[in-house]
């Protein structure tokens, strides 16, 4: 059932051991040869959650819920405890994720670990701004309490830290007090990238979630054409968890599946799917924030190969042009992503050193893997980045250049000296060029 | 709902622990070795609105202890109305062929003491004309195989048992349920490699909850195991001998 790879597939590398870590109290001894590196669910897409020739922490198993205070909402559990488990339990009781990315399949340990961002960044932040404290073991075999006025500075790092500062044990943080676990939704279809702009302006002071789905295939006066979702927690008191049927993509689909057409075909046809430009209703939250989850292993409809995810933000100040500069060259290309995402982030900065999101323009595409012709494109979107001084998301990344990722986290060497010294990855020794 | 649970600490109990904080008034009495691991699973219980749970860290398997810790149990609820015996260990086929002791000890921890907690629970439920004795075996005790027939042999004891057990305690009304899991993704099977047919220890739990309330016999988990071993079970000794199993 688990396979250690990575979400994307890609790339495929060989671990020397799984050491599966069950009871928190039991401290494991880090004496074999070789580095560590904790993984959960394997959601995020390239490399930053494999070791490869190493050693995977395997935390699912840390999966208990340690307190909850129902007068503040401070949520204290265990790393390996999934966003889902979390909203079955709390969800009902008219308690929310105060952050949520586009999955519920991964561990709490995982959403610090990459300081994971969501439709609300431009109100609430990362994750990271709602933890309030942290365990973090290290291959010392001692436990460091970390909040932001107590090891401070490991706090900050870990925060971010891809999992490299050492092993999150539990976590505590803020939940959000809702009314209804549904949502008021609006979907809004705009023609180009330019109503876009105009959308995020107009919608941000009211609405709690705003993204943007958009057809990366559109060209010309279309170009950067799509949908626009926003959306507020539901204020009539409804509670319940979604019991959807859900699918599975039990094996790789060939790769004739997703094609130049077939993802054309979609893309017209998803842009297409309402009529009127705004369309008002009120949806579970499940469909609004996890629409893929409903379809297990998705990532398989890639193929064997499997696929990139390119997650990048452009400062504010150029942001728009930029943006438009990479929708033009995806577009001429023709390759096309089946999925695209832009989203503006606001300006709270996250208590991680390394946190990705900054505030400006986030465009998120999903490429089959098809070899050079795939990593070519992504390099000229990569010069568009660098250009703005932006940077990539390493939880979404297997190939970025180390030069980029030093130009986007300049703050990476300030970073390695709260590295764990037996702690490293596939990722971060391919952008810092590490020799173990 | 009074729930006491022995080897409280396992995948498959904690997933059924789970499933009954969601009900009502539901009191646990958790029995294990570890009290660290127990007082896991009891914070885990409590955020999940638990109305009470006990811990009571024991070497439950051996033989003096059962009479205590039941009175233990009784100290702190006048009835049971639910008792999960949980406990086993997965024993390493190869080394039990070569070490006896090691043989005699894993019979112990996955028989004879669910055989002696057994008894002593009926023993209660019977007394007091009500409850169920759940008691989890495994379909590794349908027919044995080569590569565990030692785990399997013990598995099969316990189906036998559980099966006398109901037939005894009918006239009582003590509901006596087999569960029979087949692979769970828990930490006991951690280092074997997981193929499709491995359960998560959460489903099972569901499935064993709901076995309880329909007041089952005999329960296949995930349900696909009744017709594999349907099958594994009506092919001839004389093939079945010559089987790579």
């Amino acid at each position: 059932m688990v396979n250690f790879s990575s979400w994307g597939n890609y790339p495929i590398v060989e671990h020397s051991s799984i050491q599966s870590y069950i009871w928190r109290h039991d401290i494991p001894s880090f004496a074999d040869s070789g580095s560590y590196l904790p993984y959960g669910l394997g959601r995020s897409y390239g490399d930053s959650c494999l070791n490869d020739s190493n050693i995977l922490i395997h935390t699912v198993q840390l999966n208990k819920f340690i307190s909850f205070d129902a007068t503040t909402g401070i949520l204290h559990c265990e790393s390996g405890v999934s966003l889902e488990h979390i909203l079955h339990e709390f969800a009902p009781r008219g308690w929310f994720l105060p952050v949520t990315p586009g999955t519920k399949y991964i561990t709490v340990g995982g959403a610090v670990a990459n300081d994971v961002h969501g439709k609300n960044h431009h109100r609430r932040g990362t994750f990271g701004a709602h933890v309030k404290a942290l365990t973090l073991l290290r291959s010392d075999g001692k436990q460091y309490y970390c909040t932001p006025t107590e090891n401070k500075e490991l706090f900050s790092a870990t925060i971010g830290g891809m999992g490299l500062t050492g092993l999150i044990t539990d976590i505590a943080f803020q939940l959000l007090p809702i009314e209804s676990t549904y949502i008021d939704n609006h979907s809004t279809k705009f023609s180009c990238v330019d109503d876009f702009f105009e959308l995020c302006e107009d919608s941000e002071d009211e609405f709690e979630y705003t993204v943007a789905w958009i057809d990366c295939l559109a060209t010309g006066k279309n170009l950067g054409r799509g949908h626009y979702y926003r959306g507020n927690h539901s204020k009539k008191k409804r509670r319940n968890i979604s019991k959807k049927p859900i699918g599975i993509i039990p094996f790789f689909a060939p790769e004739f599946v997703l094609n130049p057409l077939s993802i054309r075909a979609f893309n017209t046809a998803y842009y297409n799917k309402q009529f009127g430009t705004t369309i008002k209703n009120t949806v579970h939250y499940e469909p609004f924030f996890y629409p893929l989850d409903i379809v297990h292993q998705w990532n398989k409809l890639y193929g064997r190969r499997g696929f990139l995810q390119y997650q990048c933000v452009v400062p504010l100040a150029d942001g728009s042009d930029a943006i438009k500069e990479m929708l033009a060259r995806v577009a001429a290309s023709g390759t096309g992503s089946f999925l695209a995402v832009l989203k503006k982030f606001g300006n709270i900065s996250s208590p991680g050193l390394m946190s990705f999101p900054i505030e400006g323009y986030t465009l998120t595409l999903d490429f089959a893997m098809r070899g050079d012709s795939t990593l070519q494109l992504l390099q000229t979107l990569d010069d568009v980045v660098k250009k703005t001084g932006g940077r990539l998301y390493p939880a979404k990344d297997a190939r970025m250049s180390a030069e980029i990722f030093r130009n986007g986290y300049p703050q990476w060497q300030e970073f390695s000296q709260y590295i764990d010294p037996k702690f490293s990855s596939t990722f971060w020794r391919r952008v810092t060029k590490e020799t173990l | 709902m009074n729930i006491v649970i022995i080897g409280a600490t396992s995948a498959i109990a904690h997933g059924v622990a789970k499933k009954y904080c969601s009900q009502k008034n539901s009191v646990f009495y958790l029995v294990g070795r570890s009290q660290d691991k127990l007082n896991a699973i009891a914070d885990d219980l409590r955020v999940r609105g638990a109305q009470q749970v006990y811990t009571d860290a024991c070497l439950f398997t051996d033989v003096k202890q059962y009479q205590t810790l039941f009175s233990r149990i009784l100290a702190s609820m006048k009835t049971l109305d639910i008792v999960l015996i949980a406990h086993g260990s997965l024993t390493h086929q190869e080394r039990a062929e070569q070490d006896a002791l090691y043989t005699f000890d894993e019979l112990h921890t996955n028989f004879t003491s669910v055989v002696g907690l057994g008894v002593v629970a009926a023993e209660q439920c019977k007394k007091q004309r009500s409850g169920t004795i759940a008691i989890i075996g495994s379909v590794a005790g349908e027919r044995g195989r080569q590569s565990n027939y030692l785990y399997g042999a013990a598995k099969a004891g316990v189906t036998a048992f559980c099966s006398g057990l109901r037939n005894r305690l009918m006239p009582f009304n003590v509901h006596v349920l087999t569960i029979l899991p087949g692979f769970v993704d828990t930490p006991m099977t951690a280092e074997i490699p997981k193929n499709f047919l491995f359960a998560k220890a959460d489903d099972v739990g569901a499935a064993i909850v709901n076995a309880i309330e329909k007041k089952k016999n005999v329960l296949y988990t995930p349900f696909f195991w009744l017709y594999i071993m349907t099958i594994v079970k009506i092919i001839p000794e004389f093939i079945y001998k010559r089987l790579k199993t």
